[in-house]
């Protein structure tokens, strides 16, 4: 690493300018006209892994966490933080570690996933211990960075186990069973603040919502890639939509109902907003048929509609986003919403610097729901432009992968996986600056709560695993992905 | 489905686009107004963020500032709260800001745009620059000796220095403890509302937010009125005044407290402070001359700052000749501050000269370098320097053979006036005992303070002489101590 070829190529690869891309793409064009079986086409010729790039931004992902956990420090105590030096060693060494089994589980996955995720949850472990330093009596950072220890041992697990992403086609409903089953599981335990979404024992707290979320977007992909011909292209035509079988569609609505109605019984969602957004953008990439996207929005509006009359918590939550300054109005002082938007202004565009803001005055939920508004504070607009940059580096990954890939199962699945933390995204960073109605739900990698942080880091290790397929070497793609898909779900058919 | 991923991933750039416009809305837009709203508590804490700058007495501070450990992070202390109390104000994260605080807020808080060095790049850095100094002209003795001299009675003290307007001390009494009122939560609360309640009101400022009616000596302003309009033109003439003295247009009979007032001269009638010779003088002037007389003197004057407020000090400009010639005596709906008072006895002094009195010397950033002097006004004559060296003969007697011997002090001259102000429905009220006096050179001839002295409940009967009584000495106190 570190010479000016390796960089240039980088720069190169970044700006979207790579020569490599260009065969590649039309050999996708070809793909898809030839309806995935473009066997003719002579195999392209082995991309650079650029394993070194991954390292030099794996290096300044760590010291950038590092800096801020400095500036963390030095802002609040004028010194440096006990733990920095600790901090870095097992940040570094957890990025090294996941290094290495990329390096040698996965040489052609794309190098900007696994720097984007260290940086990601390494600004996400600054914000949580800044924020700690406001409430003395809960520290939440040791915390989370044992999960995040979990989070990358999980990633390495899943990469170094997993060794081709189309095993998990054999397995679609068994990952629906699972998926259900997390959902359902909460429902013994008590409620907490409201939604029954957590399990809580021997004093850890988890949200297998979180976990689900992975296995019904895998499930999905799946199904719809089995199915996708017959979702098309059979059945009646109703305008530009063609109604399928009931016994085609039957299974996939069935889970996606269950999935939802638990959601809503739980009071959770922010999360069946998730999967109803994954599920719609999935069945429109399968089939290809726009009127999905229209059926989708207006289900979506209808059950907004619904939901935002009937339900008082979600209405309260409706009013808040038209009206966040109602409650200094009516004498209660300033609501979380309002506080938020308080936070944001009061970073500008260059922000406090870290540790120097007040965005504790939001109150609960600072660190998970609202921990954006701690970044924007600090970080200002430039900061937090910058971490949405991040993410849309990440949802690209994504998509370049499904684009590279000809199995129309690691398609879909990149792009679940992809849509999925832009979606999340996208709701509650919304939802903290008063874009859209506030919905709880977790900042990927950022917010504190380790069911988060870990289901993160299996999205990265799916997108690793993914990417290195699409980017790398395919002696006999064609033939061996023929036969992988009838394999797993032909009953259906 | 290649085509459906791109539509995809365009979807998500537009929510990507969507989150930073979204983003440069609340950031930048409109950042400015949740920056403002006075619910967004940053403007406090920010505020609150570092020490107070200090206001100094004398070469040292009299404020200091204690780091309470809460959200708010300084609280306002006070070296000697009820002593500087009537020139500092409070400093309440509460209730707000009062006097010399609430004036000088912006150096003291920091947030004055003149203590900015480098003003881009402290911007930048989201410095902030400590709250500077507000040096006042205040001498600590000569405040101590009012404080002490008022011993807790109502009423109120102001001296100032008559070559400058330099106000040497300034007491309102019975005073309280701005530090009470510093933090915030309930103790606050608590005192607030208990020194708002109490009956002797310790929150007014007495010397420069409370007017009296000034009964005798507003005469100084009505004999520098008679002599400059040359009415009288000799001090030993004798006047053509019976005693008693009807009031035109009436058959109400104006007497007088002493004997000897019929037929004498306008120093004789002064010394003994005839109110029936000056009732006549007054209405001799007219009320076109009087008004004007008191307006230079600085009656009426709405805005007048030392930089705190002043209450405006009145003299009625439409009367009846009987409303004219009470209010010429200092009654009717004649009203004064302390600090007018100390004025018209600095302008006597200053030889006719008066310069509007100030408070603040100087303020400094936190290291003492000077920022700018205090807000001043031009000296301007009020007076004929002829009419002033009378007045100033004429007071000088008072206090050699009249009623304001106590206020003597040895080896230099002193000039004074003493009154007794009626006042409340058919004058039941307890009289307010007044004195106001200067001191000066004898060999330089430098006129060295002047001095008003206000005692509400003076335990007096209702004579002159209990101007001189109650309230001479402490002006000789004050006047004393500015002497050693």
């Amino acid at each position: 690493m570190g010479d000016m070829g390796e960089m240039q190529r980088f720069a190169c690869y970044v700006a979207g300018m790579d020569v490599a891309d260009r065969p590649d793409a039309a050999e996708a064009r070809a793909q898809a006209a030839g309806n995935g079986r473009a066997a003719g086409a002579p195999p392209a010729p082995p991309r650079p892994k650029r394993r070194g790039v991954e390292l030099a931004l794996l290096v300044g992902a760590v010291l950038i966490s590092f800096c801020g956990y400095l500036a963390v420090g030095l802002a609040r105590t004028h010194a440096v933080p006990a733990g920095a030096l600790r901090y870095a060693a097992g940040l570094g060494g957890l990025a090294l570690l996941a290094h290495l089994v990329v390096r040698f589980g996965a040489p052609y996955a794309d190098p900007l996933l696994l720097p984007t995720g260290v940086l990601l949850n390494g600004l996400g472990l600054v914000l949580i211990f800044r924020l700690d330093l406001e409430t003395p009596a809960d520290h939440a950072a040791p915390a989370q960075l044992v999960w995040s220890t979990v989070g990358v041992a999980l990633f390495i697990a899943v990469v170094a186990a997993l060794r081709d992403h189309r095993v998990l086609q054999r397995y679609a409903y068994g990952c629906a069973g699972l998926a259900l089953a997390l959902m359902v599981a909460p429902i013994l335990f008590p409620a907490v603040n409201g939604a029954r979404i957590w399990i809580r024992a021997a004093g850890f707290s988890l949200q297998p919502g979180e976990f689900a979320k992975v296995l019904i977007t895998v499930f999905f992909a799946a199904y719809l890639a089995a199915n996708r011909e017959a979702l098309a292209d059979t059945g009646k035509a109703v305008w530009r939509l063609r109604l399928p079988a009931a016994q085609v569609l039957g299974p996939v609505v069935a889970i996606w109902l269950v999935s939802v109605g638990v959601l809503v019984l739980e009071r959770d969602l922010g999360t069946s907003l998730l999967f109803f957004g994954v599920f719609v953008v999935l069945l429109y990439v399968a089939t290809g048929r726009t009127g999905w996207i229209a059926v989708g929005v207006l289900l979506a509006a209808a059950g907004a509609a619904a939901v935002g009359t009937l339900e008082p918590h979600v209405h309260g939550r409706v009013q808040d986003w038209l009206h966040p300054f109602a409650g200094i109005a009516a004498g209660r002082g300033p609501g979380q919403l309002a506080q938020s938007l308080f936070a944001f202004a009061a970073g500008g565009t260059f922000g406090t610097g870290l540790g120097l803001g007040h965005s504790s005055l939001i109150g609960f939920a600072r660190k998970s729901d609202f921990i954006l508004a701690t970044l924007g504070e600090e970080l200002g607009l430039a900061g937090l432009s910058a971490l949405f940059l991040l993410y849309a580096l990440l949802a690209a990954c994504g998509y370049r992968a499904a684009l590279g890939l000809r199995d129309p199962f690691g398609s879909l699945l990149a792009v679940g996986l992809a849509v999925l933390p832009a979606l999340q995204v996208f709701v509650i960073a919304g939802g903290v600056m008063g874009l859209i109605p506030l919905t709880g739900m977790a900042m990927p990698f950022l917010a504190q709560g380790g069911s988060s942080v870990v289901t993160n880091w299996i999205i990265v290790a799916l997108l690793v695993r993914i990417t290195d397929r699409a980017r790398g070497p395919r002696p006999d793609a064609p033939a061996r992905q023929a036969r992988a898909a009838p394999d797993a779900l032909g009953a259906v058919r | 489905m290649i085509r459906g991923i791109r539509h995809t991933a365009a979807f998500s750039f537009l929510l990507l686009t969507a989150l930073l416009v979204n983003a440069v809305r609340v950031q930048v837009f409109e950042a400015e107004g949740y920056t403002g709203n006075p619910a967004n508590r940053r403007t406090a804490i920010a505020r609150y963020a570092q020490p107070r700058g200090a206001v100094v007495v004398g070469g040292h501070p009299v404020t200091g500032s204690r780091d309470s450990g809460g959200r708010l992070r300084y609280e306002r202390t006070y070296t000697d709260g009820p002593l500087y109390a009537p020139l500092t104000g409070f400093a309440s994260q509460q209730y707000g800001t009062s006097l010399l605080e609430s004036s000088e807020d912006g150096i003291l808080a920091g947030t004055d745009d003149r203590l900015v060095v480098f003003p881009w790049w402290d911007g930048l850095i989201h410095r902030r620059p400590p709250g500077g100094r507000v040096e006042t002209t205040v001498n600590p003795a000569m405040q101590r000796a009012a404080y002490h001299g008022l011993a807790g009675r109502k009423g109120a003290v102001v001296a100032v220095e008559p070559r400058t307007g330099r106000v040497l001390a300034l007491v309102s009494s019975p005073s309280y403890d701005p530090g009470e009122l510093s933090g915030n939560g309930r103790s606050v609360t608590g005192a607030w509302r208990r020194l708002n309640e109490a009956a002797d009101r310790p929150m007014l400022n007495r010397a420069l937010r409370q007017t009296y009616p000034p009964g005798s000596v507003f005469k100084v302003v009505t004999a520098a009125a008679a002599l400059d309009s040359g009415l009288v033109k000799d001090l030993d003439a004798p006047l053509d005044v019976p005693d008693p003295y009807t009031l035109p247009d009436t058959r109400t009979q104006l007497g007088n407290p002493t004997e000897g007032c019929e037929h004498v001269s306008l120093r004789e009638a002064f010394r003994l402070s005839c109110n029936t010779v000056f009732a006549r003088l007054g209405v001799g002037v007219g009320e076109r001359g009087m008004a004007e007389a008191a307006q230079r003197f600085g009656f009426n004057d709405r805005g007048l700052r030392i930089p705190s407020p002043v209450a405006p000090s009145t003299f009625d400009t439409r009367m009846h000749p009987a409303q004219l010639a009470l209010s010429a005596i200092g009654q009717y709906d004649t009203a004064a501050t302390p600090l007018q008072m100390a004025m018209v006895a600095a302008a006597v002094a200053n030889d006719g000269q008066l310069t509007p009195p100030y408070l603040v010397e100087r303020v400094t950033d936190a290291h003492g370098v000077m920022v700018a002097t205090g807000a001043r006004r031009p000296t301007r004559q009020v007076m004929n320097p002829a009419t002033a060296e009378q007045l100033q003969e004429m007071m000088a007697e008072v206090v050699e053979h009249g009623s304001g011997r106590t206020a003597a002090i040895d080896g230099f001259v002193v000039g004074g006036k003493t009154g007794t102000a009626q006042h409340g429905v058919r004058n039941e009220g307890t009289p307010y005992a007044w004195f106001i006096a200067w001191v000066r050179d004898r060999q330089s001839h430098e006129p060295l303070s002047a001095v008003a002295v206000v005692v509400e409940d003076a335990e007096a009967e209702r004579e002159d002489i209990s101007g001189g009584g109650s309230a001479g000495p402490i002006a000789r106190a004050v006047m004393a101590a500015g002497l050693r």
